[in-house]
């Protein structure tokens, strides 16, 4: 089980003697065309622990042909015997598209809003690691759904292990039939935290949003941004998270976001590195043969 | 004319079909040169006095109908030649049976104005299959601001006033629009979505949209701009036709508007009663399609509405696309299916389906569309031209993109087994098709 081999890897990151050998030889290539410092990185690192060799590549989706560009890319890198490709693009789709034209794995790191599948499997990892189980826990994912890959990763994930899924945001931010994908809908932060084991907050994302989704950050906040008041809901237990970056006084109040006792923040980007490892592993032993 | 036609030629032995005039018996068609001389019951066998005929086809019992009438495709040419030219549109248009079709304004430059209106009716004629008859946009360079000289366009024969893919958004400008064109007689054909809602959108809204990640478009979209549509129809009595509606709510409000007795028409097409948004399944961008294919309970309120006669006509909604446009990811890929070949057999599966005669199915395709357009076109008629399809409504055959006629393959129709195949296809007396296999 991933989850089990990432478990295996924390400890071996805490460790000062870091570096296996696992994937010498191996080349991992990570390709962006969307900014990114957690995901880049942690892949980065995941991939170098192992002993791979990896290099990053940012690419620009300013000009106006970004699909030729997508494909050409993928060509010329297949070209150079890759074993693994990590890919993040801002539309939609773009990682399958993109993985149709090569030959090594591709790992999915953020496609638009579709999906980020490593982002739901460092969440579930952090749950498991805090409240030792994800069977019959009460999430609520709040804020930002419509934009959100890391929303539909969690919730399929977090569905299949058996946890109760609730969102919360307002009704501009909730995608169309969302319920069913397995979730309870709320549009008040008190009643959608009740009770809840696990409250994962959303980055607001303004660079994705076409048009007017919400009147003012202040008015977000008011009523969505996750601060003691509203957290008093949730069980007395419950873990923050946050994928990051965060907008603080958006989503999620400063003091909340730091609170030593509840918020998992960083410890989710140490569970990244480590989950990351693992799927480069599996993915690479079964492709690599 | 390109080619003369070639003397006089007998169609025997076929089941002959005329929607216009009921016809569905055994008979045959006379030509000579462009005009059908006769036809009918008389002429079913080969044992008829046939000496002064230079040429006996032998229709082997298929059915000949009149040639198919597209009233809604897009052309490529000129400005995008690289995706269809004019002459490649007209092979993958007699391949498919149809032997008149009418385009939108939207080529580069845009028709909004005779001479790129004639340089196009010029062109096919040189060309010499398919004819080509079209719209005139309804405004300038289909910006939506100011009328287009619609006078001087229906002079050098536009037969409607659209500005394409395009809705005309402005309400004051849609409603001058339809009192204007009302002089000529002559009817406005509204692409019907609201643009503000479906702006970025590239699918149907809902689950699928929703677990895919990509930006909706509701299907209210259309019923809000067909509303507002027929209260200026009302209010201007000029004829509107509203081009391929997808949904039942959209469906519902032409209904009322037809109650209530108002010049109002609407034609849909196969991609929105054959197809419904699971086809975009895994991010097949050839499935993408403006209106957005719909969810299955819109895909049956069509063939619903095709079977009541809410929907007057299909039209094929042909726009080509070549690969730099569509294999890209989803959002950024273009809209639009090719459709002229696939035009007659996914019709067709009305008939086979058990939910309209051959007959009634035939003429959505044929009279309907030509009737609507004013077009002397779609049906048999002594004197009339001869443009013929002999068809086998029942033979089997698979779609697959690559072997579709011409440069661009976006047919969202790849692998469906479909039935009705044409064999033969004539424009003015002169046979322009043939299928052996």
């Amino acid at each position: 089980m991933l989850l089990d081999l990432s478990d295996s890897y924390v400890e071996r990151n805490r460790s000062s003697d870091k570096k296996l050998s696992t994937l010498r030889g191996r080349t991992v290539i990570n390709l962006f065309f969307e900014n990114s410092t957690r995901t880049r990185t942690s892949f980065e690192l995941a991939g170098k622990r192992l002993g791979a060799d990896v290099i990053n590549m940012q690419v620009s989706t300013s000009s106006v042909s970004k699909g030729e560009t997508l494909i050409d890319t993928a060509v010329t890198l297949n070209a150079m015997h890759l074993d693994a490709l990590v890919v993040r693009h801002p539309d939609s789709g773009a990682v399958s598209l993109l993985a149709e034209k090569v030959n090594c794995a591709v790992i999915n790191g953020g496609d638009g809003s579709h999906e980020h599948p490593t982002q739901a499997l460092l969440d579930a990892l952090t749950i498991r690691r805090r409240k030792g189980r994800l069977s019959g826990l009460r999430v609520a994912i709040c804020g930002d759904v419509l934009h959100s890959r890391v929303a539909r990763s969690n919730i399929h994930l977090l569905n299949i292990m058996g946890a109760h899924v609730r969102v919360v945001a307002p009704k501009t931010l909730i995608p169309s039939g969302i319920e069913r994908l397995g979730v309870e809908v709320f549009h008040d932060m008190r009643a959608g935290l009740k009770d809840c084991d696990i409250v994962m907050m959303l980055r607001v994302q303004t660079e994705r949003m076409q048009g007017n989704f919400i009147p003012s950050i202040r008015e977000f906040f008011h009523f969505f941004g996750l601060d003691y008041a509203k957290l008093e809901m949730a069980k007395p237990d419950a873990l923050i998270m946050h994928p990051g970056p965060m907008n603080r006084g958006v989503e999620i109040d400063s003091d909340v976001a730091d609170d030593v006792e509840r918020s998992v923040i960083r410890e989710q980007v140490e569970m990244g590195v480590a989950v990351r490892m693992a799927v480069l592993e599996v993915l690479t032993r079964t492709e690599g043969g | 004319m390109a080619l003369n036609a070639t003397g006089r030629v007998a169609y025997v032995n076929a089941r002959l079909l005329d929607p216009a005039s009921g016809l569905d018996e055994p008979g045959g068609v006379l030509t000579d040169g462009e005009i059908i001389v006769d036809f009918g019951p008389g002429l079913a066998s080969l044992d008829v006095c046939l000496c002064d005929y230079t040429q006996v086809v032998d229709c082997g019992g298929h059915c000949l109908a009149p040639g198919l009438v597209d009233m809604r495709m897009q052309l490529r040419e000129p400005g995008d030649e690289h995706k269809e030219t004019l002459a490649i549109a007209g092979e993958a248009a007699v391949a498919g049976g149809v032997t008149s079709m009418v385009c939108l304004p939207n080529t580069q430059p845009v028709m909004d104005d005779a001479a790129t209106l004639e340089y196009v009716a010029r062109r096919a004629r040189q060309i010499g299959l398919a004819k080509v008859y079209p719209y005139g946009a309804a405004t300038k360079g289909l910006q939506g601001l100011e009328l287009a000289e619609m006078g001087m366009l229906a002079a050098s024969g536009a037969l409607g006033f659209t500005d394409g893919v395009r809705a005309i958004a402005n309400a004051q400008l849609m409603r001058r629009a339809l009192s204007y064109a009302s002089t000529f007689d002559l009817m406005i054909v509204q692409h019907p979505e609201e643009p503000s809602l479906v702006e970025g959108g590239a699918m149907n809204e809902g689950e699928l949209a929703t677990r895919l990640g990509l930006p909706g478009i509701p299907v209210y979209a259309e019923a809000i701009l067909l509303e507002r549509d027929i209260r200026l129809v009302e209010a201007t009595g000029g004829r509107y036709h509203a081009g391929h509606v997808s949904t039942a709510e959209g469906l519902a409000v032409i209904r009322g508007a037809k109650e209530r007795g108002l010049p109002v028409t609407c034609d849909t097409a196969p991609f929105y009663f054959g197809l419904n948004e699971l086809t975009v399944g895994d991010y097949r961008t050839f499935a993408k399609l403006s209106p957005p294919l719909r969810g299955e309970d819109d895909r049956r309120a069509v063939v619903e509405a095709i079977k009541e006669g809410v929907i007057d006509a299909v039209a094929s909604d042909h726009a080509p696309q070549d690969q730099d446009s569509k294999r890209r990811p989803f959002a950024q890929a273009d809209f639009g299916g090719i459709g002229l070949e696939t035009l007659l057999p996914v019709t067709l599966e009305i008939h086979h389906n058990g939910h309209l005669s051959l007959l009634e199915t035939l003429r959505l395709v044929t009279e309907a569309p030509a009737r609507l357009l004013g077009l002397d076109a779609g049906r048999l008629r002594r004197g009339g031209r001869a443009d013929l399809t002999l068809f086998d409504p029942y033979r089997p055959w698979i779609v697959k993109a690559d072997e579709m006629v011409g440069k661009s393959r976006n047919t969202p129709f790849d692998g469906r087994p479909v039935q009705g195949r044409v064999l033969r296809t004539v424009v003015d007396g002169r046979t322009v098709f043939t299928r052996d296999d």
